[in-house]
């Protein structure tokens, strides 16, 4: 029930003719702030990587890869909150849910696809091709 | 027979009595047809599906970025302080088109025109540098039909740039219908998708700069 009123309120605020009231208690349009602190973030969060990478802060690449994904992803999340205000209410939770569903197909898309590609490329290798000739 | 014809008639009377309590509890939604709200989760659900596209092609170049072919490598080609630049337009022009979005929500035409063409501008300017990037490396012999390494670069990295270009035609015909009609409930919602387009777009350029560039530059 209150449910109802909470999205009814929404709805509310939606609407051009109530556009002048009503703005603070809903961040999930977007506020100055929440704005301001999701530009901030994200320009720490791309300056360290191009930091890492163009003043070769670590010696190996594999390091420095696993932590330039680690900023990819928490910089994403950073968007997704503050620019494109995601949350559990929007559209009664339906938006979180396809993108959940979108980010499971995402990681079997990537992950299947390197995973094959990977074997595939170590198994057809040339090198190994000239064992093949002594299998009878 | 008479009996096990009455029983279900007497069931049925039985929740008469609450259901006329019940109507009040409403067991259903009275906004589904607002049509902001159905507009906005369908265009997030082209989204996610445009994210799906995008997968792919990040699966294809997860799998082709380092068959070189004995030409150039990321290392070789990549010009970092350049896509610095870029990656920080690209973010400029998101944060201005959130500052257009607040101007929206306040009512005020002017200023909502005046932020998206600063965005548009932003926009440009990270296309017109892509653009740059492309013909340098075409010129240098590093085209997309070089090496399998090239031709996913330039899908990936051309596709977004496609969707950036699409967002700037997009962003001009909305401050065209803005000037003639002002803020009115449909432009409001027209605005609040190609904010979520332009956000996404940001987001889609994350995973490039990282996964393409700054890792194509490891050795």
């Amino acid at each position: 029930m209150t449910e109802h009123v909470a999205t009814a309120g929404h709805h509310g605020h939606d609407d051009p003719g109530h556009a002048g009231h009503g703005h603070a208690g809903h961040a999930s349009h977007g506020s100055l702030k929440g704005y301001v602190t999701g530009f901030v973030l994200s320009l720490v969060l791309t300056a360290i990587p191009f930091w890492l990478v163009m003043g070769k802060v670590f010696d190996r690449p594999g390091a420095t890869a696993a932590i330039l994904l680690g900023f990819a992803a928490v910089q994403i999340v950073v968007h997704m909150v503050y620019f494109l205000h995601m949350n559990a209410r929007s559209e009664g939770g339906w938006t979180l849910l396809a993108l959940i569903f979108t980010l499971v197909l995402v990681v079997i898309a990537l992950s299947g696809s390197l995973w094959v590609m990977y074997h595939l490329n170590e198994n057809m290798m040339p090198a190994s091709m000239p064992d093949m000739h002594h299998v009878p | 027979m008479l009996d096990s014809y009455d029983v279900p008639v007497a069931s049925r009377a039985a929740p008469a009595a609450p259901a006329a309590a019940a109507d009040a509890r409403r067991f259903y939604l009275t906004e589904e047809h607002h049509p902001e709200n159905g507009t906005l989760l369908g265009f997030w659900i082209y989204l996610m599906s445009d994210c799906l596209v995008f997968a792919c092609l990040f699966a294809m170049y997860g799998v082709l970025g380092r068959n070189y072919a004995g030409g150039p490598t990321g290392a070789e080609l990549f010009d970092l302080p350049l896509v610095a630049v870029n990656t920080s337009l690209l973010l400029l022009s998101s944060i201005t088109y959130g500052f257009a979005m607040l101007e929206m929500q306040k009512g005020r035409l002017a200023g909502t025109i005046t932020w998206l063409a600063i965005t548009a501008a932003f926009g440009a300017g990270f296309i017109g540098i892509e653009m740059h990037e492309f013909a340098h490396l075409i010129q240098d012999g590093a085209g997309p039909q070089r090496s399998a390494f090239l031709s996913s670069f330039f899908t990936l990295v051309g596709t977004h740039g496609l969707h950036v270009t699409f967002g700037l035609v997009w962003l001009a015909t909305l401050v065209v219908q803005l000037a003639q009609r002002g803020l009115t409930t449909a432009n409001r919602r027209r605005l609040m998708c190609l904010s979520m387009f332009w956000h996404f777009l940001d987001v889609v350029w994350i995973g490039v700069f990282t996964f393409v560039y700054l890792m194509g530059v490891l050795p």
